[in-house]
């Protein structure tokens, strides 16, 4: 019957479907970046609206009034050029834009200026590290867009009273940035993310800490192992779920974790998937269905003919790119003697990697200096949320200073930077290192202050003593707990191994 | 500054105007100090109410001004008034208006032509000298054909179109129109000036006098110009037009332009789509008349659009919103464009062999009101004006005589930025007649 189409009988595949143990998650992702440009994609007005009043970085261009034409920002070429390039990807000889057409109220021109079939670059790739060692994930495409404007729903979420717009949004430079299928569970999802922002905030190009950056629209689905390879793009077996609108990094684990779970309940429960658009509820951590008919959009796409085609491929050739992540983390190997583990988790992220960049020379060739940032710094502000960008260099550089020069110990350190970010997440600023050690008295104490404290101990705890005496070794670490409990913890711990030795030796037996 | 006033009679006989400015200010001594010129109202004007004819811009003010209105200002002009034409350029008669059409001053029982009906006619009825009018398959030549004034279709690119309201951006420009060749030329010099707001301009400055020498001028003379549809009076009338720039020392070359008859339908689709797309952002929310916002935005939407837009502007958008569906693309405008290919291709074949291209501006004189109720009979007068749209050529006509005492006009097309050109050939035919 089907001998000649070629394609294997479907009963073979059902019966490894019904296994789970068999089955794999394929993810491919769309991320949509903000390009990081002082002035907007098609007009002149200012980007940053951060502080300003709805509707007032706006002009006839980027309201989209009648008889306004757009005008291609240089530098935004550029930049989205620099990440092609990074990407690894090939610049199209000729690219355009194309309208995308649709209605919607914080659109302004009823279209929107992106591009379709002759994108910006095409076929490049990101190395990063899989689930099963370095793993590259193939880029499909890069582009450029505009965003729309923004609506601002007054008067509740669920039932607006009603609804304001405001185009300060509009006009913004965004990259897409399309990857094959290659992704296989939502840890090398959040992983290629996390690589992605390292190299755009490399290139200079992107801020991520900036609202509405990131936008990511992923797709998943659940196969028999080996299927995609077999099969190829677009014949999805089971169906698969398009997850619009997440909008941060966390975002996304939290997505496709949710999703795998919706789906793989569904095929255990013989429930046939059809392939939807979902919506995540990022509040919630849940993603739910989308009303199919109102995605199912025809966007008519043209050429747009008010812009000239691009031919940016020469220009492209003469951009010379600065040192990404993975040549970073090589120099931070061979210039600083960081383990790779270190090297990793600094230079991840690219404003870690430019805060130990800019230490002092010798600070940053010891090993406990790297291992105070990416462990203890990072840990620390992982907890409360913040960012590097948050600490004050100066600040940190001193407090290093301190540890290396046996003012405080390690663990006073530990002690007076989660103060420091304390005060810094609290009030946006913070005391000197120096200021601080004085206040909470951390300053280390030498052998001679020893002394007191010891006999305090020693006097205190009779039992112990006595049984240092009949050779319990136990006995004498539960006395140097003593001391460090009593002076908290600001003592040099082998000063004070050997005082105690001395103290409790010269007492003899 | 010290700004004078230029005095305007706004007694308009042919509703030639949906705006007049009684004392128009202008100022400095440059080329057009003090001339009254009238502008398209579907030009960018700053605080004088623009409406491309529809009501769906009524009382919209525009912040800004064209760039070409920025250049009459800068040059002395004064701005009296913007000039009536079909909604949104929609048309050949300037019927398609939402305030009423404009008559003809040669006979008010026929329509002026259009799009860029109402500044023809203020021109033709003596109120203005000239005036700026706008051409995306015809709109400029056809209104100048039918009343018996000079216009011209720039180049591609030549003019910017920054302030101008699109219809049909790939194909649209705005041109100078005037009583005489002279005063064309004086307007065109005016208005070709680089504009880095406009991406699909070039920076081609015009600075040309006209030349009456046509001595050894080749002039094609296409076959199909003279076809089937082109009334045998007109046809006759404007070979006698020919034969005279031949007396004058022009070579008359016949030969055939086989992608006219594709021309047509590819213009419409393109036009079509291109407008189905740029009218989308007339929806109510951020200019014109305001919609109802107690509706869901996209029943809002539907209500403003539906109510404003006058029919044969609903008729195009959905042609338009239909030959780019997906599906339908590759039918209809993927095949459109490459049918416009061909279009280019035959001028730059024909180029290769003459120096311009002449025939009828239009196949008939000026139609009767409300003879044209079939919007396909109206679709089919413009076969002789699109080709120059579609390739981007310069165009121009120039009164070539009468037929039943109606002007007819003899169009000149010339190679890309030979603009100079086919201005000089209009002019030496334009002075061997008055000779």
């Amino acid at each position: 019957m089907s001998v000649l189409s070629g394609t294997p009988p479907v009963s073979s595949d059902s019966s490894i479907a019904t296994d789970p143990s068999n089955d794999e998650v394929i993810i491919g992702l769309e991320i949509h970046c903000q390009l990081d440009t002082s002035t907007k994609l098609f007009c002149g007005c200012s980007t940053d609206y951060r502080d300003d009043g709805p509707n007032t970085h706006v002009c006839p261009i980027c309201l989209g009034l009648p008889g306004t034409l757009p005008k291609v920002n240089k530098k935004a070429v550029e930049y989205a050029l620099k990440v092609a390039k990074a990407l690894n990807c090939e610049i199209l000889e000729e690219s355009e834009f194309a309208r995308k057409n649709y209605f919607y109220p914080d659109l302004n021109k009823g279209y929107q200026i992106t591009q379709y079939d002759r994108p910006l670059a095409v076929r490049g790739y990101l190395d990063i590290e899989g689930e099963d060692g370095e793993k590259r994930v193939r880029i499909t495409r890069v582009h450029m867009e505009e965003d729309p404007g923004r609506l601002v729903h007054k008067g509740g979420t669920d039932r607006p009273k009603y609804t304001l717009v405001d185009y300060n949004r509009a006009g913004i430079p965004l990259i897409e940035i399309v990857t094959e299928p290659d992704l296989r569970s939502p840890k090398e999802a959040r992983r290629f993310l996390n690589k992605l922002r390292a190299t755009l905030e490399y290139l200079g190009v992107y801020d991520s800490e900036k609202e509405g950056s990131l936008r990511v629209d992923a797709n998943i689905s659940i196969q028999p192992r080996g299927w995609f390879e077999r099969e190829g793009k677009g014949k999805a077996d089971r169906g698969r779920a398009e997850v619009k609108n997440i909008s941060s990094y966390k975002g996304v684990e939290k997505a496709l974790t949710f999703e795998i779970t919706r789906q793989k309940n569904a095929i255990r429960r013989g429930q046939k998937l059809e392939s939807a658009t979902r919506h995540f509820v990022e509040t919630r951590g849940v993603t739910t269905a989308s009303r199919s008919k109102e995605m199912e959009q025809d966007y008519r796409y043209f050429p747009e003919p008010d812009l000239r085609p691009l031919r940016v491929r020469s220009w492209s050739d003469k951009i010379v790119l600065p040192e990404l992540p993975d040549a970073r983390k090589v120099r931070f190997i061979r210039e600083y003697g960081f383990s790779p583990t270190h090297a990793a988790t600094v230079t991840g992220d690219w404003r870690v990697a430019e805060f130990y960049d800019n230490l002092p020379k010798d600070l940053a060739v010891s090993a406990a200096t790297a291992t105070w940032i990416a462990d203890t710094l990072l840990g620390e502000l992982n907890y409360r949320d913040m960012s590097i960008s948050d600490v004050p260099h100066g600040h940190f550089i001193e407090l290093i200073t301190l540890i290396r020069k046996d003012t405080i110990t390690d663990k006073s350190g530990v002690e007076v930077l989660r103060s420091l970010l304390d005060q810094l997440k609290e009030a946006g600023s913070c005391e000197k290192p120096s200021e601080c050690v004085k206040r909470l008295n951390l300053a280390k104490t030498g052998g001679e202050g020893l002394e007191p404290v010891i006999s305090e101990v020693l006097a205190e705890q009779p039992q112990a003593v006595s049984d240092y005496a009949s050779g319990k070794s136990e006995a004498f670490n539960f006395l140097i707990g003593q001391v460090m409990k009593k002076t908290r913890g600001r003592v040099d711990p082998t000063e004070l191994n050997r005082v105690m030795r001395e103290t409790l030796d010269s007492r003899g037996p | 500054m010290a700004s004078q006033v230029c005095r305007f009679d706004p007694e308009d006989n042919y509703n030639a105007f949906l705006k007049t400015v009684g004392k128009a200010p202008y100022e400095g001594t440059g080329k057009l100090a003090g001339i009254p010129v009238a502008v398209k109202d579907n030009i960018s004007t700053k605080g004088i109410t623009t409406t491309c004819g529809s009501k769906i811009l009524g009382g919209y003010v525009p912040p800004f001004d064209a760039f070409v209105v920025e250049l009459l200002k800068k040059e002395g002009a004064a701005i009296v008034g913007k000039t009536n034409m079909d909604e949104f350029g929609m048309g050949t008669t300037t019927e398609n208006s939402a305030f009423g059409p404009t008559l003809n001053p040669c006979d008010t029982g026929r329509v002026p032509g259009g799009s860029s009906g109402g500044s023809a006619a203020a021109i033709a009825a003596g109120m203005v000298p000239m005036a700026l009018g706008t051409d995306t398959g015809g709109s400029i030549r056809c209104p100048s054909a039918f009343c018996g004034i000079v216009g011209l279709k720039p180049t591609y690119g030549r003019v910017s179109r920054y302030g101008l309201i699109a219809y049909a951006n790939s194909l649209e420009q705005i041109g100078p129109m005037a009583g005489n060749v002279t005063d064309v030329s004086t307007l065109m010099g005016v208005l070709c000036a680089c504009d880095s707001r406009d991406s699909t301009t070039y920076d081609r400055p015009y600075c040309h006098t006209p030349d009456i020498n046509v001595r050894g001028t080749r002039i094609g003379v296409p076959e199909e110009f003279f076809g089937k549809g082109v009334d045998p009076k007109v046809a006759s009338v404007v070979w006698d037009g020919i034969s005279l720039l031949e007396r004058l020392g022009a070579e008359i070359v016949t030969c055939r332009m086989p992608s006219m008859s594709s021309a047509l339908a590819a213009y419409y689709v393109t036009c079509t789509s291109e407008a189905s797309s740029n009218l989308a952002r007339f929806d109510g929310v951020r200019y014109g008349p305001t919609s109802d916002t107690k509706k869901q935005w996209h029943e809002s939407f539907q209500d403003h659009r539906r109510e404003l837009f006058g029919k044969e502007v609903r008729r195009r958008i959905m042609l338009g919103t239909f030959a780019l569906s997906s599906g339908y693309y590759g039918k209809y405008y993927a095949k459109a464009q490459a049918a416009r290919q061909n279009v280019k291709a035959d001028f730059d074949r024909l180029f290769r062999q003459v120096d311009v291209i002449a025939g009828p501006t239009m196949p008939t004189i000026a139609f009767k009101l409300g003879e044209k109720s079939d919007p396909l009979s109206m679709y089919l007068s413009d076969i002789l004006t699109v080709p120059a749209n579609l390739a981007g050529v310069p165009a121009i006509s120039v009164p070539c005589g009468r037929v039943d005492d109606m002007p007819v006009g003899l169009q000149i097309m010339g190679r890309h930025f030979e603009d100079e050109k086919v201005v000089d050939v209009a002019y030496a035919f334009e002075q061997g007649v008055s000779a």
